[in-house]
């Protein structure tokens, strides 16, 4: 066995998954599995615990996998996280857990994220659940949101006995794992479903169709429903435009529309009544992980698609993997590049986005070289459909609703960051509504965290 | 899901189903909107409320059997569900903020177009409801368009009647009907509510600018979740964008982009779609606005 790289995962054919929506991994086999377990070193003092953000006790699965014991391995990993079949696919382990790997000194790190999803996998095909909760503590909390925060926030509070209902805005729980990640990313039905199924199992409700800050308010739940504490995870919801001439024409659309279409609503599918439209060019502008799923998306509904972004490949949001698989498919990349324009015809449709090009010069806030334009570089791309990928911010329905809820300038509740509470009494929040556009993983980890923060404000 | 509690036929192609909905009708306010979703397999269909009881939990909702959705729609009976049904959505009119000493200190004049009548109703019967009198044009193509007649005449001080036509009410569309009331009746207005297809509302919008009218009209754009996520619902109103969603969907509707918002209308609007309208209703194809008189210049 070679220690120095790790078992390779078996994938779809870059050309054939361009022309489908099936998942592009396809994970390991229970030998491959066991094998890459073996090159875990079992360290004493585990970093990769502390670069995982719901802290699994990575080398106690591993060492499971490595004796064959699935089943004990998915019990470990369900001690910390509702959602392993999830994060398997789409944590960016590259940065937290396998980054910190001792074994990735020298050679790879140990495919932790494989494993993880490969456990989850094999706990669905032999029907292994976590284990239901056995007590009640006679307590009722209402969350927020059906995303990553709001479901692990609902898990652990339900495994403490805690009476849960969540309230869903849309019509399928899930929030960005539904509606923003998709399908060949991570299955729907067999991944997102299955896993929501079994924090239902825990005995938490979820109610859909129900719009805090409209259908009833925060006050109202706890006034009129009795719920004795709240928890916000409502996500960063509200698209960002450019402001850019011809941002409204017909066929620019937000990656949120987009993937929403494809996603929720399953538009790529024509059984199904969405439509969608999928010029044969189309641009993404934007480099994170969103504009990587729009991309993708494009791609497999025909159209030829380029990603725009303003600063040069290294500085890209996305997850290797993902520019990687990208690439592999047929994205073309126009880096150091920013619209000016969006040019329209005359019946009101993109014909075309005029761009200028970039260079690099100082850093900027964040650390990164800020993009400078090159001046008389302007130089026009035709197509048909831009999409919009430029970041999130918090929908202000709840904090616009809500009695004394603070929030910051970019309108992200302001939270304690120990306990996860908010300006108001027994109002928790957690994940993208407090950070603004982040990952599933960092949004698991804030609902831990306040579900930790709740139950010590329950107890008292 | 949610029970279809009534259904009836309004006027040709267009129904009223009255749906089980608790926690939309406990909290829904003259002005808001919902999202209906047939079954599983069905589009996120936006729609104006133009009912509701909070006794009974219920909330009505009145559409047009023209895409294929609506058509699907139409299809079920009472005592059936539909899967989804979620609101309510978007700000409530701002004038019930107001107290009904303000608003009986102003004339208000309704205007109703087509379809557009039915989500003018609930409004028209808050004021009353509180006291205040106001006035109402329903305009449509002609007599077999007209809905809301008899409920409106119930609740608003005057109800008048247009059709471009002439086959009921006065011969004329609504234009032609509020310069009527100012120029003959000696009316005059402070505020002017429209609502109904995009043309209609534009061209009222011209004339009450004219008039110096303020106006405020509700727009029912393309829209996926209805929260504010997606941005399809997008409008250009005075020099910024705005969803329709989360900021409307009422606006000040002499600083609306029309022309935008009827081109940004035309999105989705299938071939087979526009067949269908063109075969069913002619030439007013969204029910008869009374305003446009060829397929043309009509967009809505």
């Amino acid at each position: 066995m070679d220690v120095l790289h790790k078992v390779p995962v078996r994938e779809q054919d870059p050309k054939v998954r361009a022309g489908n929506f099936e998942e592009v991994c396809l994970g390991y086999s229970k030998e491959e599995a066991m094998m890459e377990a073996q090159r875990c070193l079992k360290c004493k003092n585990p970093k990769c615990v502390a670069g995982c953000p719901v802290s699994i006790n990575i080398p106690g699965f591993i060492k499971s996998v490595e004796e064959g014991d699935i089943g004990a391995a998915f019990k470990t990993i369900s001690l910390y996280s509702s959602l392993p079949a999830v994060c398997g696919r789409v944590c960016p382990q590259e940065t937290q857990c396998e980054a910190q790997c001792i074994r990735g000194l020298k050679g790879d790190a140990v495919a932790i994220g494989k494993l993880e999803r490969f456990v989850a996998d094999w706990a669905k095909e032999n029907d292994i659940h976590p284990d239901a909760p056995t007590k009640k503590i006679g307590k009722k909390v209402a969350v927020i949101g059906s995303g990553p925060a709001g479901l692990t926030c609902a898990g652990d509070l339900a495994k403490a006995g805690v009476d849960v209902t969540i309230f869903e805005a849309l019509h399928e729980p899930g929030g960005v794992l539904v509606y923003g990640i998709p399908e060949f990313r991570l299955p729907k039905k067999n991944v997102v479903e299955y896993e929501i199924e079994n924090v239902k199992r825990l005995g938490v409700k979820i109610e859909t169709n129900v719009v805090v800050g409209r259908s009833i308010t925060i006050d109202q739940l706890m006034e009129e429903e009795h719920f004795d504490a709240v928890f916000i995870g409502s996500g960063a919801g509200l698209p960002r435009f450019m402001g850019i001439p011809g941002e409204n024409a017909n066929g620019v659309f937000t990656a949120n529309e987009y993937l929403t279409r494809s996603n929720l609503m399953k538009a790529f599918d024509p059984d199904y009544d969405t439509p969608i439209l999928s010029g044969d060019k189309v641009a993404v502008v934007g480099g994170g992980n969103v504009a990587m799923d729009a991309a993708r998306t494009a791609l497999r509904l025909g159209s030829k698609v380029t990603v725009i972004y303003r600063r040069s490949e290294a500085e890209l949001p996305a997850r290797i993997e993902e520019v990687h698989h990208a690439k592999e498919e047929g994205i073309e990349f126009k880096f150091l590049t920013n619209p000016t324009e969006i040019l329209v015809d005359e019946n009101g449709w993109v014909r075309g986005i005029r761009c200028v090009e970039m260079e690099l010069g100082e850093p900027d806030a964040s650390g990164r070289r800020r993009p400078v334009e090159k001046a008389g570089s302007e130089f026009d791309i035709e197509l048909n459909s831009v999409i919009m990928s430029l970041g999130t911010t918090p929908n202000p329905l709840i904090s616009s609703t809500t009695k004394e809820l603070k929030v910051d300038r970019r309108r992200c509740v302001t939270i304690d960051e120990m306990t996860g509470q908010t300006s108001k009494e027994g109002v928790f929040a957690g994940g993208d509504v407090v950070t603004g556009a982040a990952t599933v993983i960092l949004a698991m980890g804030a609902g831990k965290t306040a579900a930790t923060g709740i139950l010590e404000y329950l107890a008292k | 899901m949610y029970r279809i509690v009534d259904k009836k036929l309004l006027a040709a192609n267009i129904y009223l189903m009255e749906i089980e909905a608790p926690r939309v009708a406990s909290h829904c306010e003259p002005g808001q909107f919902i999202i209906v979703r047939i079954d599983e397999k069905g589009e996120r269909i936006p729609l104006t409320i133009c009912d509701y009881n909070r006794e009974t939990g219920t909330v009505s909702i009145v559409f047009q059997a023209v895409g294929p959705s609506t058509k699907l729609m139409a299809e079920y009976e009472a005592g059936e569900f539909f899967a989804d049904f979620a609101g309510p959505l978007g700000r409530p009119s701002e004038l019930i903020e107001k107290s009904a000493e303000e608003l009986n200190k102003m004339n208000i004049l309704f205007v109703a177009g087509g379809v557009g009548t039915a989500p003018v109703y609930p409004q028209v019967k808050w004021m009353k409801e509180h006291g205040v009198l106001v006035d109402c044009i329903i305009g449509a193509r002609n007599k077999d368009l007209i809905m809301y007649e008899e409920e409106m005449k119930q609740v608003a001080a005057n109800t008048y009647i247009a059709t471009d036509d002439g086959s009921y009410g006065f011969k004329g569309n609504v234009n032609d009907k509020i310069k009527d009331l100012i120029n003959n009746e000696g009316k005059n207005y402070d505020l002017v509510v429209a609502i109904g297809p995009l043309i209609m509302m534009k061209f009222v919008c011209i004339l009450t600018k004219e008039l110096e009218i303020p106006t405020i009209v509700s727009m029912n754009p393309v829209m996926v979740d209805g929260t504010g996520m997606c941005g399809a619902c997008r409008l250009t109103v005075g020099n910024e964008i705005r969803f329709a969603c989360v900021d409307g969907p009422e606006f000040d509707g002499h600083l609306i982009n029309f022309d935008e918002a009827m081109k940004r209308q035309q999105q989705y609007k299938t071939k087979e779609g526009r067949q269908e309208l063109r075969k069913k209703e002619g030439s007013t194809h969204h029910g008869g606005c009374g305003v446009c008189s060829d397929e043309e210049d009509c967009k809505a």
